[in-house]
Formats: structure tokens, C-alpha cells, sequence
């Protein structure tokens, strides 16, 4: 007996699943720009293909990035989806020995103890049986903590839990029976038959003393492939679709395929790789404070799969990119929401005509830019000057008396044309000094210089540049006890990865303690120039929020790397705020100083006179 | 003879019966900060276009609520969005965005959809 | 036996009204954080609207304090307040405590802190001092030097520094700051006569009585100049002087200005000593961190503490004349209170 018309819920839903994934896999490689293509064809006979099945058993199966955030909801995810395929190879194992061939019908490992009713004589038999009981056991606990997810949430360390569309009702639904419905099935097979292992044998005679087994035995069969059948029919309509989706994702990743600020086809892999998992929903301050429920990733990219996007919503974001840095699936959150930007972006841009050539030739071999709002700093500015004339470097100051913007805001905002008109004013003049190098005391600038001017010369932010001064010993500095803590700006840390410099050179000059949030998981201060909607009142609440944090240890100074940050912490802090820049400037010994300023005054008499 | 002795490229009074309050109605719904400008001028001064050019974003904004749109031409598009603006506000104006919505209303405008 | 009222705070406030309530019949504790009394008012030579020296009223004031008997406690910190029945035990430091039938919290503002307003240069350029610092220059008497030790020929003074402005979290208005400004021109054209003296306002408050006519005199007697534009920032050149960059908006351009010397008018804050004592006995505070009264119309010096009031520069900034009247007042509403007249049992209906 190898066929029951039970089966064909399962067989038909998964082939039609199958069949669905092919197609739509086909589609998404093939709108993939050729340069990808390139990629892929390239890397996938090399040991990037293994690579990608490894992360894909640790990531999709094992889950560990949610492990590391959540060890229940990482143990949730992984019991449900490693024991699955635990089961299912298990269930193939069973089949190959039971009926000693490899080729069986699709439907004989899943239901098993339907069609085989006796296994005396069967190689590992009991060890099988007894296996697959407790896969199912395994499996059984997850689902058992996703009920409970559903209704207490905070149990998981999750205040809100994303919200579910009709497909996701019944793939969720479905899904949450196959399992118990397993159970059943198996157990009254397993009591009618005596072919269970300790939990549905058990479990089966159990419940034989409750219902007609006989009768109820394939209702549940029934039942099981149902519920089987309808999972992979809803699944391509749900958020389930992350699944299967994210295994491309991954692979495409390893094949070299790289997110761009552009919507292409592969923005369309990761958008349908979201799980709405809601992991980026707490860490995301826009909604911890309460401002805006709506901005965390999770929400936002499903507006995007639904064609619901608007403007609002796509301007009323940090861009501080900690959705991205939790994203368990890798999710480029920060690049999908500038896609959206630019998809929606005004067609006038922005017209700066008006920017002629400056005619004057400038050779130096350091360009010094502040910054736009490093203007509004003088602290930093004069720092830094203080600084290069103190190392001797033959510095210019690119924009003191005020300089076109370096871009950046303008490709925030989605306006990557008025950006380029700003990044072709700013780059010629820096390649017509001739530097070697410039630095920026602007984390924003230092983005943009980094990675979209293309130069051809050093870009470095002050922190690099100080910290590579002092550790040369080009300039002297001397330690104090001051006690400070660092805040990491989004668009260096996160942004640029630069997170060790700035250390380095405040363990130079004070006392650096740790705060809560170190790093990556560094929070935004509420300034970002990448919010074009959010209201000045609700900036200073998530910056109050943030010195609260930083104030805990009872630090001397709050030090961080951005006018930008500076500014919006001094609104609401009772603590000092200071650049590194200026942390370090003051740590330059007085004595040679003041004699330097000396000579300085009198040599300008002289050319006065 | 409707009209002698000389002509004038501007009407001399600003008539607000006349005032065309598109944008200004535009801009209000969409970046509600635009109200509470009282127009001392930080902005203006502190403004990185305005080192390059005759861009003055306090007399943009004034135009716009008194519904001198015909004047207003492309000065919008002037406008690098670096945010100094917003640091320099006494009232916290969200300046950008208001560049960005009335860059759009005049867009709608020219579409017929405002 | 007398009642006691302790009045926290020993400036203008708690000087006038310790007298009057002394006058009253009641005895009266001064409790002051410093070693003098005054509070502000010592550290300011000339007053506006009629010029008048500073130290006249600080005179006048003593002279309550020869007529009336008040005890003073100097350089006292206030450890804890505790509200036993009806009365309040106020713990100072060294385990000595007072008891009071009524408590009057004087405790004042203080300065805004210009170094919060970085874009302004306060303590990074050596000519940028704000009204304060000016004060102390015309205490010194003498020639009027700018700190890098010129004769200044140009000056600025910018309105408006630390109020009315979100970026500090100050909303509100100081009250006092235009119309010093007025007066410190006033007073730096006397002294420099070829001096080219500019104020740079977002509006002109001179709302208060001969407010208006100081104004009208800075221009015509003094030639005192008027830009209405705010100051966005301010550079240094290589000599030290001070780069002002406002727009003008009366022109509708931007103006720079350099000027030998730039004077911020700060505003005034809630004093630390206001926050701490609403902290210790649960005094509502607004939005501004000034005290609140429980009505703004007819209780202007009631807290929300039964026998707990307020008055001067704690409930919002105010001028010397101001704060006299707001000190008298609330020595009525205290003898009320202790009297127990049923005129205090009155409320408001809706």
C-alpha cells in the first residue's frame, strides 16, 4: 500500500510551491544587471556555493544571529525550522531503508507511519522511531512557545509584534497545525498499530481511551496534509515567502551580488527575505520614544512589497542604520529606504548653476573641510587649526569663509542629481590643490568624500587623522584623569566602521569608560540630517533619551566625533559635550603653546606694518 | 488709452485679496514648523548657498505667505539642504523639508494638481 | 509666641520681604547660600530706566535691616525640608534645623550660559563677553578696554542670547535683556563718545513703563544704531575682532560686521538653588523649570505646598521693580496664610 487520496493536498501543494519558486527565482536572477550575472556565473562552481550552504545552515536553519539577539526566540525559530528538516530527512532515511530503493514517492517520508505498520526486521528501526519522536518533541516545544509569542510578546524582549495580512493568517494558521496535527496522526496510527515511539505511542494511548481512534485516525492524516498542502499554496502569498527567498538571498550575497542605492532586482530579493521577524523594531528610537510607530524597517519594506510607499514615511527615518546592524537576514534596510527616496524624489532637484570656479590656485599638501555645520562648532574648527599649526602641516582650509555642501543631504533626500552637481563643484577644487590628503572634521562629509567622490587622494576623518598624528608623535599630548564617555556617530560608526580611532586616541587623553551602547548598538542622538520630517521637539527627546545613557557612568565630558551630535546634546545635556578634536587640542601642553601664539601676534604685527 | 505715462512690472502693493496660497496652504499641511517662523533672519545668514549666491530663504518663506508666488521662480531650487538653517532656528523651523514641499507644490502647480 | 517665617534666598526678594514681614510681627529667618546678601543686584553698577547706581538700592535694602529685626543665616545649604502637621523643619548642614509656620522660596534665577551658544564664540574668542561681563568692566571704572586691551571703536550687542530660543530649550522671553542693552549702549557711547555702538534684535520689548522713552533716547541723543536681524554666527579675525554675521532683514541681505567687541545679553534661567528647593518640597514647575503658582491670575505667589510661597525672579525673569512689588505681595498672601483671614480660603469658580 504506497498511496491514500490523503496525500494529494501535501503533493499538489508542494509542487505547485516548487514549480512557483522556480519561476520566480528564474525571474529574479535574470533582471539582475549583467555585471551581476558576471558575478554569479562566475563564483557559482567555487567554494562560494559551499560557503553560502554553510551560512544557510547556520543562519536559516540554526538561526544564530537571532540567537544572539533573543535565546528563546532564536531556540523558537531554529526548533521549527532545523527540526523540520530533521524531520523530513529522517523521514527520507526511514523510507530508503523501509523499502531499500532512493526513489520513492515524495509523499512516503512524511507519511511514514501511515503507509509502513510494521518494521520488525527493519535496520535502526527503534533508534528511527525513537529519533523522529523526539525531532517531533523538539519541534512541538517551538510551536508551543510561538502560541505563546503571540500572546505575550515580552516574554521574547519584543514590545510589539508586526501586524498580519490575510495570506499571513493562513500560512500561520496552517502552519501552527501541521505539527499538533503530526502528533495526532502518528499517535492514533501509532496506537491502532503499536508501531510508536515513547511519545506517540504513548501519547496515542492516551488519548485511545478518549476518542475512537480508528475512526479518528485518518480524519487527522487528513487533516496533517491539509494543512501541509494549504502552508505551501499561502506560503508564496505570506510573509513565509522570507524563507525560501532568504536562501537565495544568501547565495546571491556569496556570489558577490552587492545592495545598491537603486531598487533592482536584487532590493526585491531582500525585501521579500524580510520574515518581519520585528527584531529592528525595538532598537529602532523613532519608536522607542514613541515618535513614529510606523518607521522600523520591518513596517516600512512591507509597505514597499504592498506598493504602498509615500514620501512621509520614506523622509521620517534616522538613516541611522541600526534596523540594518540587527537585521538577522542582512537586510541593507538603510540602502532600501534610500531607494525609496529616490523612487519618490521631487523632479526639481536642485539647481546650482550659480557655483563658478573660485580662480585661485592653492597648493597644499593637507585640505582641510570642516564641514557645514562644523561651522557652527568654533570649538572644532580652531581645534583643528591649532592642532595642524602646532604638527606644521601645510594645511588649507577648503571652506572657512563657507563652502558649497559636500552632497550628502542632497543624496538623503533622494536627490542624487543635485548631489552630483555639488560633488563635481567640491571635487575639482580638492584636486586642484594637489593634497595628498583630506580631512574632514564632519562624519557626513567623511561619508560622502569616502565613497562617492572617488578620489584619488586620502580621505580621512579628524579622528584617523589625530589619532595617526599622535601615535606618530608628530603632536604631544598629555593624559589627564578627566573621566569620558564616546558616542559613536551613526555615519562614522555604522556608517564607516570607524569605531577604534576615536578610542584610541581619548585612552591617549582621559579615561575612556563604556557606556551601554558601545559601537554598532552606539544609538543616534536624535540630530540626523537624514529625518527630512521629524519635528525639533521630538529630536531633542530621543537625544535626551541618549545622555541619560551616556550620563549614567558620571562622566566628566561626553566626547563624540560630530558637530551635528554636539549640537543636538547640548540642548538637553548637563554634562560637558566636547569634540575629540577639542579633547585633544586642550591636551596639547600649555607651555610651548602660548609661546607659539606669541610669535604668531608679532609676526603679524610686522606684516601689518 | 487704458494705461500711460509709465508701466510697472511688479503691482506696487502686495494685494492679499489677490494672494495666491497654494503653496503657503501646500506647505502648511505638509511641514506644520513653517507657522512658527517669525522671519529674524538666522537662517538667511548662516545659509551655504547664500556664500555663492542672492539666496535668501527668510524673504522665500515671506513671499510664500504672502502669496507672491509668481515671484518666487526658481528660488527653491537653490537650496544645498546642508541643514544650517535648522541648527541656527530659534523656533526649530524645519527649513529643508520646507524647501523640499514647496519645490513640490510647484511641481503640482505646473501639473494643474493644486 | 511669634510665628516664624523662613524666606530661602537673600536677594532683592528676601531682603524686601523679610522686612515687611519682620514689620508684621513675625519672626523672620534669612537662609542665604552666600556669604552677603544682594544676589545679582551687587554685581550690577547702573540700572536702567533712570541710571540709577546699583548700590543705592543694595543700600536701601539694608536699611530694612537696621529698622527690622531679621536673623541671617549665611553660606547655609538646605539639606532636606520635612512637613511635620502644619509646620515645616528645615534641615540644614551640620544637623541644625529650623522650623517654620511659612516658608517664602527667593531664590532667584541665574545667567544664561553663553558657552551653550557655541556658534557665538563665548569663551572661544577673547572679544566675545556677554552683559554680565560688561557689568564688571564698568565697576572697574576707568578707560574701557576690550580683553585683547583695545580702545573699542565699533560694538555689537546681540539681543536675545539664551531666550526665545529652542535651541537652548528657553521659549520664553527674559524681560530685561532689550532694554539692557539699550543702557549698556547708552553707557559705552558716554564713555566712548566716537564709538559706533549697534544692536542686533529679532524684536524691541520695551514693553514696561519709560522703557520705550530709553529707547527713543539711545537714538536721539546717543545715535545708537538698530539692525533687526538675529545673529546666526560669529568668526574671529586675525586680529581678534569679531565677525557678525545676521541677515539684515529689514534690507532682506545678508550683513557682516566685523566690531572690536561683541556683548551677549543673557537671558535669565531658573537658579540651580530654584530647582533644587522645588526638588525638595514637590513645587510644580513649568515648562521652563520657573515655579509655577496655582493660579496665574489670582495666586501669583501661592506654590501647590500649603504654607509655601514665592516670589521674584524664581517664578519667571522680571526687572528690580517688578520683583519689589512681587516680594510685597507675597508678604500679604503669607501674613493671610498665618493669620488664617478668611480671605485666603477663597477660589475660583468656573
Amino acid at each position: 500500500m504506497n498511496y491514500s487520496h490523503f496525500v494529494l493536498p501535501f503533493t499538489i501543494g508542494l509542487i505547485v510551491l516548487l514549480a512557483y519558486m522556480l519561476v520566480r527565482f528564474g525571474v529574479w536572477i535574470y533582471k539582475l544587471d549583467s555585471d551581476d550575472k558576471q558575478r554569479i556565473l562566475k563564483n557559482i562552481f567555487s567554494i562560494k556555493s559551499l560557503q553560502a550552504i554553510k551560512e544557510i545552515f547556520t543562519e536559516s536553519l540554526l538561526h544564530r544571529n537571532i540567537f544572539k539577539t533573543n535565546k528563546v526566540l532564536g531556540y523558537m525559530h531554529m526548533s521549527l525550522a532545523f527540526g523540520w528538516l530533521l524531520l523530513i530527512i529522517g523521514g527520507h532515511i526511514q523510507t530508503w531503508i523501509f523499502y531499500d530503493r532512493l526513489s520513492n514517492p515524495i509523499y512516503i517520508p512524511i507519511f511514514f507511519e501511515y503507509f509502513v505498520h510494521n518494521k520488525a526486521g527493519m535496520l535502526f528501526g527503534e533508534v528511527l522511531t525513537f529519533t523522529m519522536d523526539l525531532i517531533l518533541l523538539f519541534i512541538l516545544t517551538g510551536v508551543a512557545l510561538a502560541y505563546f509569542k503571540r500572546f505575550y510578546s515580552k516574554l521574547f524582549g519584543m514590545k510589539k509584534t508586526t501586524n498580519l495580512k490575510l495570506g499571513d493568517k493562513f500560512a500561520l494558521a496552517s502552519l501552527w497545525l501541521i505539527f499538533p496535527l503530526r502528533l495526532l496522526a502518528e499517535s492514533t496510527a501509532a496506537s491502532l498499530h503499536n508501531t510508536g515511539g515513547f511519545l506517540t505511542q504513548n501519547f496515542g494511548n492516551f488519548i485511545s481511551g478518549l476518542i475512537p481512534v480508528s475512526f479518528f485516525e485518518p480524519v487527522f492524516w487528513w487533516a496533517y496534509s491539509i494543512s501541509l498542502g494549504v502552508f505551501f499554496l499561502s506560503l508564496p502569498f505570506s510573509r513565509y515567502m522570507h524563507i525560501p527567498t532568504e536562501l537565495l538571498l544568501i547565495a546571491l550575497r556569496k556570489w558577490g551580488v552587492k545592495s545598491k542605492e537603486t531598487f533592482d532586482a536584487f532590493a526585491d530579493v531582500e525585501l521579500h527575505a524580510c520574515s518581519r521577524c520585528g527584531i529592528c523594531i525595538d532598537p529602532c528610537q523613532m519608536s522607542s520614544t514613541g515618535i513614529s510607530k510606523k518607521t522600523p524597517a520591518s513596517y516600512f519594506l512591507k509597505s514597499v512589497r504592498d506598493k504602498e510607499t509615500n514620501s512621509y514615511d520614506a523622509l521620517n527615518c534616522l538613516m541611522c542604520g541600526r534596523c540594518e546592524d540587527k537585521c538577522p537576514v542582512g537586510i541593507t534596510t538603510t540602502n532600501q529606504r534610500l531607494a525609496q527616496r529616490i523612487n519618490l524624489a521631487n523632479e526639481r532637484q536642485g539647481d546650482f548653476s550659480y557655483l563658478k570656479d573660485l580662480n585661485y590656485q592653492i597648493k597644499t599638501d593637507v585640505v582641510y573641510f570642516a564641514g557645514c555645520m562644523s561651522h557652527l562648532t568654533p570649538g572644532i574648527t580652531r581645534s583643528m587649526i591649532k592642532i595642524f599649526r602646532k604638527a606644521k602641516v601645510n594645511y588649507w582650509f577648503m571652506d572657512e569663509d563657507g563652502s558649497a555642501c559636500c552632497g550628502r543631504p542632497q543624496k538623503l533626500a533622494g536627490n542624487l542629481e543635485a548631489m552630483k552637481q555639488l560633488m563635481d563643484f567640491n571635487k575639482k577644487r580638492i584636486v586642484e590643490s594637489g593634497a595628498k590628503t583630506i580631512v574632514t572634521s564632519c562624519p557626513i562629509c567623511y561619508k560622502v568624500f569616502s565613497e562617492d567622490y572617488k578620489l584619488e587622494i586620502e580621505v580621512l576623518h579628524h579622528t584617523q587623522y589625530l589619532n595617526r598624528l599622535v601615535e606618530q608623535k608628530l603632536l604631544p599630548v598629555q593624559a589627564d584623569s578627566k573621566k569620558v564617555v564616546y558616542h559613536d556617530p551613526c555615519e562614522l560608526g555604522r556608517g564607516a566602521g570607524i569605531y577604534d580611532e576615536p578610542r584610541k586616541l581619548l585612552t591617549h587623553v582621559a579615561t575612556l569608560v563604556a557606556t551601554k551602547h558601545e559601537k554598532q548598538d552606539s544609538l543616534c542622538c536624535g540630530g540626523s540630517l537624514g529625518n527630512l520630517e521629524i519635528e525639533a521637539a521630538n529630536r531633542s527627546l530621543i537625544a535626551k533619551d541618549v545622555v541619560d545613557e551616556l550620563s549614567k557612568p558620571n562622566p566628566d565630558v561626553i566626547a563624540t566625533a560630530c558637530p551635528l551630535c554636539k549640537k543636538t546634546f547640548i540642548k538637553v545635556s548637563s554634562v560637558q559635550v566636547l569634540d575629540i578634536a577639542e579633547l585633544i587640542a586642550m591636551s596639547i601642553p600649555e607651555k610651548n603653546e602660548k609661546s607659539g601664539e606669541r610669535k604668531k601676534i608679532t609676526v603679524l604685527q610686522e606684516e601689518l606694518v | 488709452m487704458s494705461k500711460f505715462g509709465f508701466t510697472i512690472n511688479k503691482p506696487r502693493v502686495i494685494d492679499y485679496d489677490l494672494a495666491d496660497k497654494r503653496v503657503l496652504n501646500y506647505v502648511l499641511k505638509n511641514e506644520p514648523s513653517f507657522n512658527l517662523c517669525i522671519f529674524c533672519g538666522s537662517c538667511t545668514a548662516t545659509c551655504s548657498a547664500g556664500n555663492f549666491t542672492d539666496f535668501n530663504i527668510r524673504k522665500l518663506k515671506m513671499f510664500i505667505r504672502r502669496g507672491l508666488v509668481e515671484e518666487i521662480g526658481t528660488e527653491a531650487d537653490k537650496c544645498m539642504l546642508c541643514g544650517k538653517c535648522f541648527l541656527v532656528c530659534p523656533r526649530g523651523v524645519n527649513n529643508r523639508n520646507i524647501v523640499l514641499k514647496v519645490r513640490e507644490a510647484l511641481t503640482k502647480i505646473e501639473s494643474h494638481e493644486l | 509666641m511669634n510665628k516664624k517665617v523662613v524666606v530661602i534666598g537673600g536677594g532683592i526678594t528676601g531682603m524686601e520681604a523679610s522686612v515687611q514681614l519682620s514689620a508684621l510681627g513675625y519672626s523672620v529667618t534669612i537662609l542665604e547660600k552666600e556669604g552677603q546678601l544682594g544676589g545679582h543686584l551687587k554685581d550690577w553698577t547702573v540700572l536702567f530706566p533712570n541710571l540709577r547706581k546699583g548700590n543705592e538700592i543694595v543700600s536701601f535694602l539694608e536699611h530694612g535691616l537696621e529698622l527690622q529685626e531679621v536673623n541671617i543665616i549665611y553660606n547655609s545649604k538646605i539639606n532636606e525640608i520635612k512637613k511635620i502637621n502644619k509646620h515645616y523643619e528645615i534641615i540644614l548642614d551640620k544637623q541644625k534645623s529650623i522650623t517654620a509656620d511659612a516658608i517664602l522660596v527667593a531664590t532667584g534665577f541665574d545667567l544664561f550660559d553663553a558657552h551653550r551658544k557655541e556658534e557665538f564664540g563665548y569663551g572661544i574668542y577673547e572679544n566675545v563677553i556677554t552683559s554680565y561681563d560688561l557689568e564688571k568692566i564698568f565697576a572697574q571704572k576707568g578707560e574701557i578696554k576690550t580683553p585683547s586691551g583695545i580702545k573699542p571703536k565699533r560694538i555689537g550687542f546681540i539681543h536675545c542670547v539664551g531666550s526665545r530660543d529652542e535651541k537652548v530649550n528657553n521659549h520664553y522671553c527674559s524681560n530685561v535683556c532689550c532694554v539692557t542693552g539699550v543702557k549698556q549702549a547708552m553707557e559705552l557711547k558716554t564713555l566712548i563718545p566716537d564709538a559706533e555702538i549697534f544692536n542686533f534684535y529679532m524684536d524691541m520689548r520695551m514693553f514696561d513703563t519709560h522703557f520705550e522713552e530709553l529707547y527713543l533716547e539711545s537714538q536721539k541723543k546717543y545715535g545708537i544704531n538698530f539692525i533687526r536681524g538675529r545673529l546666526s554666527e560669529a568668526n574671529e579675525t586675525i586680529d581678534k575682532r569679531i565677525v557678525i554675521k545676521v541677515e539684515d532683514t529689514l534690507t532682506s541681505r545678508p550683513l557682516k560686521m566685523t566690531v572690536d567687541m561683541m556683548v551677549l545679553l543673557v537671558g535669565m534661567e531658573p537658579s540651580k538653588g530654584t530647582k533644587e528647593i522645588a526638588n525638595l518640597l514637590n513645587l510644580k514647575m513649568r515648562e521652563s523649570g520657573f515655579l509655577k503658582p496655582e493660579d496665574d491670575h489670582t495666586m501669583s505667589n501661592v506654590s501647590n505646598m500649603a504654607g509655601v510661597f514665592f516670589a521674584g525672579t524664581c517664578s519667571g525673569p522680571m526687572s528690580i521693580k517688578y520683583t519689589f512689588t512681587d516680594a510685597r505681595a507675597a508678604v500679604t498672601k503669607i501674613n493671610c496664610f498665618l493669620k488664617e483671614y478668611e480671605l485666603q480660603n477663597r477660589i475660583l469658580v468656573n
